[in-house]
């Protein structure tokens, strides 16, 4: 990929993310920690973009920065008692440890391997995706369906109160 | 400069990194979960960051991968939160470090 334009909104949307993600991290207070979370889906929907997947940015929108952000803030609104509080358990220190050498392990391995790359885009049309998600892959892509069903019905079931299944009961 | 399969990889290990140490490290459940979908997102963007650089005999197969990933992503969302609500609303905490019902 060359050009001034794509180097500078890959640098752009580097800073945007990991910096959304380090906010998450940091921030002491689990409602603001949610908002940087929505920044760096935004960031990782701009790289999507910037690698020639329009159709799985505009998913990663609709469905991460919409969708899941409006569950995460509802879980949050809804939990109010239990503090906006974003701390660390005991096992904080172990945990950065882990995080800080698996991070040098995959950059260590992303840097030493010499990948077989090609530089032109492949020029992927999302009516591509389309057609392979409807006749290659049309069994996934159906038990899918069923998972979303499943995980809708198990959700509400998962919230529902002590009053409304009695009600249920009765009826 | 050119940008290379290596500049997404990094920003994707980085980024799954963070995500790891969120996923462990916080005490609210909610937060875990937000770890969990940080890696995601980071294991999305290798996925398609390979899928963009490297040659193959089905390109869109990356693409239709990640469709799958946030599907069940989605899915996963769902239950987790609904289970926070849930466990709130019976011991009113999502505190990871006091639900521990099974400790004798």
């Amino acid at each position: 990929m060359e050009g001034f334009g794509v180097t500078f909104a890959f640098w752009v949307l580097s800073a945007v993310t990991l910096g959304a993600a380090g906010g998450v991290v940091v921030s002491r207070n689990l409602f603001h920690a949610v908002l940087f979370l929505i920044l760096a889906f935004i960031g990782v929907a701009g790289f999507f973009v910037l690698l020639s997947a329009e159709f799985i940015a505009m998913a990663q929108v609709i469905i991460y920065v919409g969708a899941i952000s409006v569950l995460v803030l509802f879980a949050v609104l809804l939990t109010p008692r239990a503090g906006r509080d974003n701390g660390e358990t005991a096992m904080a220190l172990p945990a950065l440890l882990l995080a800080v050498a698996l991070a040098t392990v995959f950059l260590f391995v992303l840097h030493d391997t010499d990948w077989a790359t090609v530089t032109a885009s492949p020029e992927l049309a999302t009516a591509e995706l389309g057609e392979a998600l409807l006749s290659t892959w049309v069994l996934p892509f159906e038990l899918a369906s069923v998972l979303l069903t499943a995980a809708l019905v198990g959700a509400i079931m998962l919230v529902r109160s002590r009053e409304e299944e009695a009600e249920d009961a009765l009826a | 400069m050119t940008l290379e399969l290596e500049h997404f990889l990094t920003v994707g290990a980085l980024l799954f990194s963070l995500g790891l140490f969120v996923a462990l490290s916080k005490r609210n459940a909610i937060g875990v979960l937000m770890g969990v979908e940080l890696m995601l997102n980071a294991v999305n963007l290798t996925l398609l960051a390979f899928s963009r650089f490297s040659v193959s005999e089905r390109p869109v197969a990356g693409q239709t991968f990640v469709v799958f990933v946030i599907t069940v992503a989605a899915a996963e969302a769902a239950v987790a939160l609904a289970l926070a609500v849930s466990v709130y609303r019976n011991r009113q905490t999502v505190d990871i470090d006091r639900i521990n019902l099974l400790k004798s």
